[in-house]
C-alpha cells in the first residue's frame, strides 16, 4: 500500500500547511523590517535633507561666515552627538565641521554614501551626502548611524533566527497535521477494512467532538446500517423461503400425492387437484408479498413520489371495507380534516392503510368499532407530518410481541386462528420506512392502535 | 374469436391453446417472436396473448412496439413472469392493453382476453345499458328493474355498470378491483364478494330471476337467463 510521498494526501496537506506558514511568516518579517530598520534610514535621510535646506538658506543670507557660525552652533547644540558636518575650500582643506578630512570615497553631489569614519579616534559608521557650494566650496552633511546600524544588525539577526525557528515549527506542524489527518481517517479506514474482511457489525467510532469527521463517520455508519438492514431482509426472505414456505408446499405436495395414490373416484381426484391448486395459489401470493416487501425495502420506488391529498384515499379504503365490517357488525368510521396534504407513493400508502384496516376489521370482535383517525402533525424540523391511526377493539398485540410483530411471518399466539400470512405489518413497516416515516403499534386498551406517520411535503434537498 | 398466442413454453402454450379452443375460440400459436410478429401483422385477430421473454431475437416488447409502430391497434394481453410494478408499467407503456403475471389461473386469462377482444369492437359511446329487464342510465344515473327504480350507492352503481358493460362475460375479482376501485393489489379478504352480495340484495333478491351469477373458481357473470 506504500506509494510515493506525493501521492499521500496527508503529506500534501502537511506541505500546504508548512508552505502557507512560511509564506505568511516571511511576509510578516519583511513588513517588520520595512517598518523599523527602513523607517530609521528614512528618518536619517529626512533629517540630513532638512539640514541641507537650512544651511543653504544660511549661505544665501550671510555667505561663508554665516555658514561657519551656523555649523559651529549646531555642533555645540548637538546633544545626541550624531551630526556630522564638514565644510572644505576648493582645495579640500577643512574650514569648519567635526570631521578631520574629506572622506576619499565621496565624489558626487547629492548621492547617498554610507562609509566608515574615524571620530575622535573611534571607528564609526556614517551616512552622508555631498553638496557643492558656489566658489568651489564643498559641504558634507551626515549622521553617525553606528547605533542604528547596530540596531539593524540586531533586528536582522532576530528576524533571521525567527524565520529559522518558524521553519522548524512549520516542519513540526506539518508532521502533526499529517498524523492528525491520518488518525482522523484511520478509524474509517480500519472499519472499512474490517467490513471488507467480513466483520459486518463493525462501525466507525465517533470522537464525540461533533466535527466534520464525526459527521462523515455518522453518514458512513448510517449507510452501513442501511446495508445491514437490506442484508438482513435478504437473509429473512431466504429463511422464509426455506422454512415458512416449506409447510404449504409440503401440504400441497401431500394432497396431490395422496390423491394420485388413493383417490377412488374421478370426483375425489378433481377435488384433490383443486385443493392442491388453491394451495399453490396461496404459496404464490406469499411469494408476491415477499417480493413486494423486498422491492419496497430496496427503495427503488421513490420515483413515483408525489404530493397528494390523503383524505379521498382514506375515504376510498373505508368505502371498500365498510361492507366487510358491516357483515361482522363492526362499525368503521373515518375522522379526518377536510383535506390532508401528504407526500409519497399514493398507491403504496393506500396498500399499507388497506392492510391496517383489513387487520383491524379481521381482529375486531362482533359489535366492535374500527376508527381511522388522521391528523396533521405540527411542523417539526422535517416540515410536519401526517399521522394516520387505525384503532380497533380486538385482542391487540401483547407488549412482548410488539417489537417482533413487523417481522416477516411473525404471528402472535392470539392471531394463529385468524387467516393471514403474517406479512401485512412487515409490508406496512416497509412502506413507512420507504417514506422516512414510522409505524407505531400501541395499546388502545382494549385493542390495538396502529399509527402510521408520514411526511406532509417533499424533503428539502439538503 | 380469433386469438393469437405467442408463447415459447410448450406446456403453458399447450394449456392455453387447449383452454381457449374449449371456450370456442379459433387459436393460432407462435413459439418465437419472429413468427409471432409475422402472424400478428399479416392476419386478422381479435386479440393477442403475448409472452415477454421470447427466443428468436424479437422479445415481447419489441414485437409489441413494432406492431404499434405500424398503427396496428389489435388488443394485446401481456402474459409475463416479470411481476415488478416497474415491469408492468413498461409493458403497458409499450402498448399493452392488459398485463397478467405468471403463474396465472386460466379462468382469469380467459376472462381478461375475452373482455379485451370485445372492447376492441367498441360500438361508440353508450348512454344506456340494458340486460333483460334491468336498465342502467348513465346520464341520469338511474337504475330500473322491471320498471321499478332501484336506489344504489355511487360505488354500487359503478360495480353494476362494470358488470353490465361485460354482460355475458366472466368478470374476475381482480378485474373488478382494478376496474371499479382502481386498486392494483390483492386485498386477501373477500371484500369483492361482500360488495357483490350487497348488490345482489338490491338488484336480484326482490325479483324471480337472478341476473348476477357466480362462476365457480373464476368470478361473476351478469347474464339474462340462468343456466
Amino acid at each position: 500500500m506504500r506509494r510515493g510521498l506525493l501521492h499521500s494526501a496527508s503529506f500534501r496537506f502537511a506541505m500546504i500547511y508548512a508552505i502557507l506558514l512560511a509564506i505568511s511568516a516571511g511576509a510578516l518579517a519583511l513588513f517588520l523590517w520595512w517598518a523599523t530598520a527602513g523607517l530609521l534610514d528614512r528618518q536619517t535621510e529626512a533629517a540630513i535633507r532638512s539640514d541641507a535646506q537650512n544651511l543653504a538658506e544660511r549661505w544665501q543670507e550671510g555667505g561663508l561666515p554665516a555658514l561657519i557660525i551656523t555649523i559651529d552652533d549646531r555642533l555645540t547644540q548637538d546633544v545626541e552627538d550624531d551630526s556630522l558636518y564638514l565644510l572644505v575650500d576648493p582645495r579640500m582643506r577643512r574650514i569648519a565641521g567635526n570631521l578631520a578630512r574629506w572622506p576619499s570615497g565621496v565624489q558626487e553631489a547629492r548621492v547617498w554614501y554610507e562609509l566608515p569614519i574615524l571620530r575622535a579616534g573611534v571607528r564609526s559608521l556614517a551616512r552622508v551626502q555631498r553638496f557643492d557650494l558656489p566658489g568651489g566650496f564643498h559641504l558634507l552633511i551626515g549622521r553617525d548611524v553606528q547605533v542604528r546600524a547596530e540596531l539593524r544588525t540586531l533586528l536582522t539577526d532576530a528576524l533571521g533566527w525567527g524565520l529559522l525557528i518558524l521553519l522548524g515549527m512549520a516542519a513540526l506542524g506539518a508532521v502533526l497535521v499529517r498524523s492528525l489527518f491520518r488518525r482522523a481517517i484511520a478509524e474509517v479506514s480500519a472499519t472499512a477494512t474490517a467490513i471488507a474482511g467480513g466483520d459486518l457489525a463493525r462501525r466507525v467510532r465517533l470522537s464525540g467532538r461533533g466535527d466534520e469527521f464525526d459527521q462523515l463517520a455518522e453518514t458512513i455508519n448510517e449507510m452501513l446500517d442501511r446495508i445491514g438492514r437490506l442484508m438482513d431482509g435478504v437473509r429473512q426472505v431466504s429463511n422464509a423461503i426455506a422454512h415458512d414456505l416449506r409447510t404449504p408446499i409440503t401440504r400441497a405436495r401431500t394432497r396431490l400425492e395422496d390423491a394420485a395414490l388413493h383417490a377412488d373416484t374421478e370426483e375425489g381426484l378433481r377435488a384433490a387437484i383443486e385443493r392442491g391448486t388453491a394451495d399453490l395459489d396461496g404459496i404464490v401470493a406469499v411469494f408476491q408479498a415477499l417480493l413486494r416487501i423486498a422491492e419496497i425495502e430496496a427503495g427503488s420506488r421513490r420515483s413515483a413520489f408525489a404530493a397528494f391529498d390523503a383524505v379521498p384515499l382514506l375515504d376510498a379504503i373505508a368505502e371498500l371495507y365498510d361492507v366487510v365490517a358491516e357483515e361482522r357488525a363492526v362499525s368503521l368510521a373515518v375522522e379526518a380534516p377536510p383535506s390532508l396534504a401528504c407526500y409519497g407513493d399514493a398507491d403504496l400508502i393506500q396498500l399499507a392503510l388497506a392492510n391496517l384496516v383489513d387487520n383491524a376489521v379481521k381482529f375486531s370482535p362482533e359489535g366492535g368499532a374500527v376508527r381511522i383517525v388522521a391528523r396533521a402533525q405540527p411542523g417539526g424540523a422535517g416540515g410536519g407530518g401526517v399521522e394516520i391511526a387505525v384503532w380497533d377493539q380486538g385482542p391487540g398485540i401483547p407488549e412482548s410481541d410488539r417489537a417482533r410483530a413487523t417481522e416477516r411471518f411473525f404471528r402472535a399466539e392470539s392471531a394463529r386462528s385468524t387467516p393471514g400470512s403474517g406479512l401485512g405489518l412487515a409490508l406496512v413497516q416497509a412502506v413507512a420506512q420507504l417514506h422516512g416515516g414510522v409505524l407505531r403499534l400501541e395499546d388502545a386498551g382494549p385493542g390495538l392502535r396502529a399509527v402510521l406517520v408520514l411526511s406532509a411535503a417533499a424533503p428539502n434537498p439538503a | 374469436m380469433r386469438i393469437l398466442v405467442v408463447e415459447d413454453d410448450k406446456d403453458v402454450a399447450g394449456f392455453v391453446v387447449r383452454g381457449l379452443r374449449e371456450a370456442g375460440h379459433v387459436v393460432e400459436h407462435a413459439d418465437n417472436g419472429r413468427d409471432g410478429l409475422f402472424l400478428a401483422a399479416s392476419e386478422a385477430f381479435d386479440a393477442v396473448i403475448l409472452d415477454r421473454m421470447l427466443p428468436g431475437g424479437i422479445d415481447g416488447l419489441r414485437l409489441l412496439e413494432t406492431l404499434r409502430g405500424q398503427k396496428n391497434t389489435i388488443p394485446v394481453l401481456i402474459l409475463s413472469a416479470l411481476a415488478e410494478v416497474d415491469e408492468r408499467v413498461r409493458g403497458l407503456k409499450s402498448g399493452g392493453d392488459d398485463y397478467l403475471t405468471k403463474p396465472f389461473a386460466f379462468a382469469e386469462l380467459l376472462a381478461r382476453v375475452e373482455a379485451l377482444a370485445r372492447r376492441g369492437k367498441g360500438e361508440g359511446p353508450v348512454t344506456k345499458l340494458t340486460v333483460a329487464d334491468l336498465e342502467l342510465d348513465l346520464l341520469s344515473r338511474l337504475v330500473r328493474r322491471a320498471g321499478q327504480k332501484i336506489d344504489l350507492q355511487p360505488r354500487e352503481f359503478r360495480l353494476l355498470e362494470y358488470l353490465m358493460r361485460h354482460a355475458g362475460q366472466v368478470v374476475t375479482r381482480t378485474m373488478l378491483l382494478e376496474g371499479v376501485w382502481d386498486y392494483h393489489f390483492d386485498p386477501q379478504t373477500n371484500v369483492i364478494d361482500v360488495h357483490v352480495s350487497r348488490l345482489r340484495q338490491k338488484v336480484d333478491k326482490p325479483y324471480p330471476v337472478p341476473l348476477i351469477h357466480t362462476v365457480r373458481n373464476a368470478g361473476y357473470m351478469l347474464r339474462p337467463e340462468s343456466a
